[in-house]
């Protein structure tokens, strides 16, 4: 256009050049009139491509997002059960403890726990998982405990949006996370240093109480729930 | 739309007009994720590839975009490379994948990339556009860095997770909440709005005084 343009203005002819430029600065081609059947072209392929990308990069990332998070779980039963030999994971079919799903059933679908062996195969403890409203977000707590004895074996937080520096100490505080491994349940929270040594307490963090709290509230809640079922199938166990 | 040469397209976007600290894009990541060094990087590199990958796309692509659906065409393309990069992160480093959470996510959103897109890719050839994108990354990079930097040296006492300022400092823990990201931020941005302002004292002193001394 613009050589047609100097063309033109080499002609003498410059007022039709000028309007001819404006025109053509004005109507940036094939923008006008755009088919609806274009439009709905061009989104349907761009989304259908994303998707098909969106499939491949899925299945290549989701076997090392899955094994993460599988180990993740390992390593966290182990650590609450204070490294068994072996563990089993039961879930609860109808009101019971059963170690396979029933058929057709998904695992997701059941809830469940796991049952810590040592070396001879007798059965050191639970490890629960549960989690409940904390001071921000949801609390996702494991924790190991025996039925027969009500002792707690450990607790470790799976997941928590705490505050930083305040309340994530229910996670990072070696002292309070400790305290759980020499604890009989059920929980209860005392302010540091005004406990009475009893077996039952836990001393709560300073300046992240409600967020102990959470974490005792979430260790008795489950507690009170799985208790009954344990403590059946460990006798129905024998061992 | 002003002419540029390549050099200016990559450099501009690193210092001169810096997405946070001059255009004031992108400030919500820059706010939320800031709290370490460690943050910073994840934040910045991921940002950085959706950035070049976004615009290499849409300056490919800019013939077949109709007009009328380009913004929405922008997001496609934008979200999809968001969603890949969210997948890798979680695969390749799951720990700082679950520390930037849901503003990995939020990525799409940024209105430093989206303006990228529309400002310059869409209009340009593919080699401009991604030497477009590649210093707004970087200046974004630099911008998340001198955030974490602070928040995390006075926040935690440390740097990448190494301790530096010793066994007795007691650090400000309000730097690594939300609010040390206001604050850093806003004395970031006074210390070098200050120090604009004087160069410019200082050019127009010179420029005064040569005046001067040619008129004697």
């Amino acid at each position: 256009m613009s050589s047609d343009a100097n063309f033109m203005t080499a002609d003498g002819n410059l007022e039709a050049a000028k309007a001819e430029t404006k025109a053509a600065e004005q109507q940036p081609p094939a923008e006008q009139e755009t088919s609806s059947l274009r439009i709905v072209l061009t989104l349907s392929v761009a989304g259908l491509l994303a998707g098909v990308l969106l499939i491949f990069v899925h299945q290549a990332t989701q076997p090392a997002i899955l094994a993460h998070k599988a180990k993740m779980l390992r390593l966290a039963v182990e650590e609450v059960l204070q490294s068994p030999a072996s563990y089993d994971t039961l879930y609860l079919v109808d009101e019971k403890l059963h170690k396979e799903l029933p058929a057709g059933g998904l695992e997701k679908d059941f809830e469940k726990v796991f049952l810590g062996k040592s070396a001879d195969g007798r059965s050191v403890g639970f490890a629960v998982v549960h989690n409940r409203a904390g001071f921000q977000d949801q609390i996702k707590v494991i924790f190991g405990y025996d039925p027969r004895t009500k002792k707690m074996l450990g607790m470790k937080v799976l997941e928590s949006k705490e505050t930083p520096g305040l309340g994530d100490k229910i996670e990072k505080d070696l002292d309070f996370v400790e305290m759980f491994t020499r604890t009989q349940a059920p929980l209860v929270g005392v302010k540091t240093g005004a406990g009475s040594g009893d077996v039952h307490e836990i001393d709560m963090i300073t300046g992240a109480t409600i967020s102990s709290k959470a974490v005792i509230r979430i260790i008795n809640e489950a507690y009170e729930h799985w208790h009954p079922t344990l403590q059946a199938y460990l006798a129905e166990v024998g061992s | 739309m002003r002419q540029t040469t390549p050099n200016q397209d990559f450099f501009r976007g690193i210092w001169n007009e810096n997405p946070v600290l001059i255009q004031m894009l992108g400030l919500c990541p820059a706010l939320a994720v800031t709290n370490s060094v460690e943050n910073s990087l994840g934040m910045g590199g991921a940002t950085f590839f959706v950035l070049c990958g976004s615009s290499f796309l849409v300056a490919l692509l800019k013939k077949f975009i109709p007009h009328e659906v380009r913004i929405s065409t922008y997001i496609l393309i934008i979200a999809t490379f968001v969603t890949v990069a969210d997948m890798s992160l979680e695969a390749m480093a799951p720990s700082l994948h679950k520390d930037l959470g849901a503003f990995i996510a939020l990525i799409v959103v940024n209105c430093m990339i989206l303006g990228r897109q529309e400002a310059f890719a869409s209009k340009k050839p593919v080699s401009r556009a991604l030497l477009d994108a590649a210093g707004t990354g970087i200046g974004f990079m630099i911008a998340l860095l001198m955030m974490g930097s602070v928040r995390e040296l006075l926040g935690a006492g440390s740097l990448l997770g190494y301790n530096i300022m010793g066994p007795n400092f007691e650090p400000w823990v309000v730097m690594i909440l939300p609010p040390g990201g206001f604050l850093t931020l806003g004395f970031w941005l006074l210390g070098l709005t200050w120090y604009q302002e004087r160069k410019k004292a200082r050019l127009a002193n010179d420029g005064a005084g040569a005046k001067e001394r040619r008129a004697a």
